[in-house]
């Protein structure tokens, strides 16, 4: 691909990256969420430290890791500690600024489930469930969606509620306890939403080059609401492609 | 004292029963496939599988049928994608259902915590405003004692055995471990009986020259097995890498229970031991695995009197 084109992947994983600016630390998943936090390292955040739910506090992969506990996230690392340390010490203690997430569905306060499609007793598709991500969504202060949009994906209703995002809005995570501040941003591969209102419901703020708010709510499953300004989320520049095709992807695994 | 040494034939021979609770642990990492190949090939069932993330081994125990019961998670072939195998026992009930009592990561890590220090439960903030305590009633909320409010409590776990790999441990089971050590400390602890596999067996000196690295006291453990690459094709770190291409692999084979069930004779039925199944696999391969040494600076304990 030249400079002037890229791929959705490759937009979601710039988009991603700008959230993470003046962020110091970033619990990072495998794939996409894993190339977004390289990058904001090289270029928003330069402070920033990856923390891995395998146990890993300061990652420094040598390589593009190949799953969440790849050998190359201990090599070199900060901390390479217990699960239940990570869990306890790092994560429910408050230290994780941001944390990605990503669903098979989410709904329109955020709350997501990776459990199952379907009834639980007797499911169209069991999914892999919370792994860590109940505990991510509750404890870290701010939370990223990482997701492509589609009918399938952004629900009225979920089958599951997995993890915790706004509940049903408002103020309700301050009501039950939940120490977190929830989720943030959306970012798909179309658009980005954000949650700055006082229902703590998802809004569309930007729509990527090329692509339509009409686009957009074609693809969600309740009627959107709309930022009082819908904007333009700019393209990637020549230099965020460079960094994630020649040093954070070269094999182009997650592009 | 008499040495722990079985062979692994004889570990899940004395071990590891019909009907019990069996915890092979390892996130991602020291996940001891010669040991639930072994259970495989010996025939046990009815057990109930207890682990953070069932992996490719125990989508392939459920696969041969040894599980009525799986306690767990998450259920996914990490970076890769589905385990078809557990998918088609929920699904479909093939080769058999499976009941399933599921968690979150740090809910099954707590209940690994409550377990190994003898306490009832143990509290975490994770799971208000989730779905999960209300398909598994052993998640349950109590008032905080002390006036901060509603908080989930998980039980203590005991699993029957747990079977730990290790890098390095004596002929008595004080291991070392390090890298991903996961919970494999708090599962040993929780569990009525341990087995630690090895990458290889050391002079007690050797552990005693760095007891900060010692996660298991051989006081906790009944067997240990010599198994260098028995966690193939998980890894070991600084011994060897995940082998990926068995985790690719597996995606394709798992879709159906016929090609799985070729699989299985082809190589956990149709070999005798881990050391058939390793020149059965190749040198060359394994050579692949192999990382370039990253040695740790030396630390100095201090010699006193």
């Amino acid at each position: 691909m030249t400079p002037n084109t890229y791929s959705p992947s490759e937009m979601m994983i710039v988009v991603a990256a700008r959230q993470l600016a003046g962020a110091r630390t970033v619990f990072v998943g495998v794939g996409l969420p894993n190339s977004a936090c390289n990058l904001a390292r090289y270029t928003v955040a330069p402070e920033l430290e990856l923390i891995y739910e395998a146990g890993v506090y300061g990652a420094r992969p040598a390589r593009l890791p190949l799953s969440i506990g790849d050998p190359s996230l201990v090599t070199g690392a900060l901390a390479a500690v217990s699960m239940a340390d990570l869990f306890g010490l790092y994560l429910q203690r408050g230290l994780v600024d941001v944390a990605l997430l990503g669903g098979a569905q989410i709904d329109r306060f955020g709350n997501l489930n990776t459990t199952v499609v379907g009834d639980y007793a007797s499911p169209k598709v069991r999914l892999p469930g919370s792994g860590g991500a109940c505990e991510i969504a509750t404890n870290a202060r701010s939370v990223l969606m990482i997701m492509r949009l589609s009918k399938r994906a952004f629900v009225r209703k979920l089958d599951f509620q997995t993890s915790p995002g706004h509940l049903t809005g408002g103020d309700a995570r301050a009501r039950l306890g939940l120490p977190g501040g929830g989720p943030q941003t959306v970012i798909t591969d179309k658009a980005l939403f954000d949650f700055a209102n006082p229902q703590r419901e998802m809004q569309l703020i930007e729509c990527y080059p090329g692509i339509s708010p009409a686009d957009v709510q074609a693809e969600v499953g309740w009627p959107l609401r709309m930022a009082e300004i819908v904007g333009e989320t700019p393209a990637p520049s020549a230099e965020e492609l460079r960094l994630i095709r020649e040093e954070l992807d070269p094999q182009g695994l997650y592009r | 004292m008499p040495s722990k040494l079985l062979s692994m034939h004889d570990a899940i021979a004395a071990h590891v029963h019909d009907g019990e609770s069996v915890a092979i642990e390892g996130f991602t990492a020291f996940i001891c496939f010669a040991a639930g190949h072994e259970i495989i090939r010996q025939g046990r069932r009815e057990l109930t599988l207890i682990r953070m993330t069932p992996d490719l081994l125990y989508d392939q125990m459920i696969a041969a049928g040894v599980a009525r019961g799986l306690v767990f998670a998450y259920l996914g072939n990490p970076g890769v994608g589905s385990l078809h195998c557990i998918r088609r026992a929920v699904e479909k009930g093939i080769p058999r259902p499976l009941e399933l009592e599921e968690y979150s990561h740090f809910g099954l890590v707590a209940r690994y915590l409550a377990g190994a220090s003898n306490l009832p439960f143990y509290p975490l903030r994770s799971y208000a405003g989730s779905d999960l305590p209300s398909v598994n009633p052993r998640i349950r909320t109590i008032d905080d004692p002390y006036g901060s409010g509603p908080i989930a409590v998980v039980p203590a776990i005991h699993p029957d055995v747990a079977i730990v790999h290790v890098q390095r441990a004596d002929a008595q089971g004080n291991a070392h471990l390090w890298g991903l050590v996961g919970m494999q400390k708090e599962v040993a602890f929780a569990a009525d009986r341990v087995i630690v596999v090895a990458e290889e067996i050391v002079d007690e000196a050797v552990i005693r020259a760095d007891p900060n690295r010692t996660l298991i006291p051989g006081l906790i453990v009944d067997a240990v097995v010599c198994e260098p690459y028995g966690c193939h094709p998980s890894y070991v770190q600084g011994y060897h890498d995940r082998d990926n291409d068995a985790y690719l692999e597996w995606d394709a084979i798992s879709r159906e229970q016929a090609s799985t069930d070729a699989w299985l004779d082809e190589w956990v039925f149709g070999v005798a031991d881990r050391a058939e199944y390793l020149a059965k696999l190749g040198e060359e391969r394994l050579e692949k695995l192999r990382p370039r040494p990253a040695l740790a600076g030396p630390v100095d304990y201090g010699a006193y009197g």
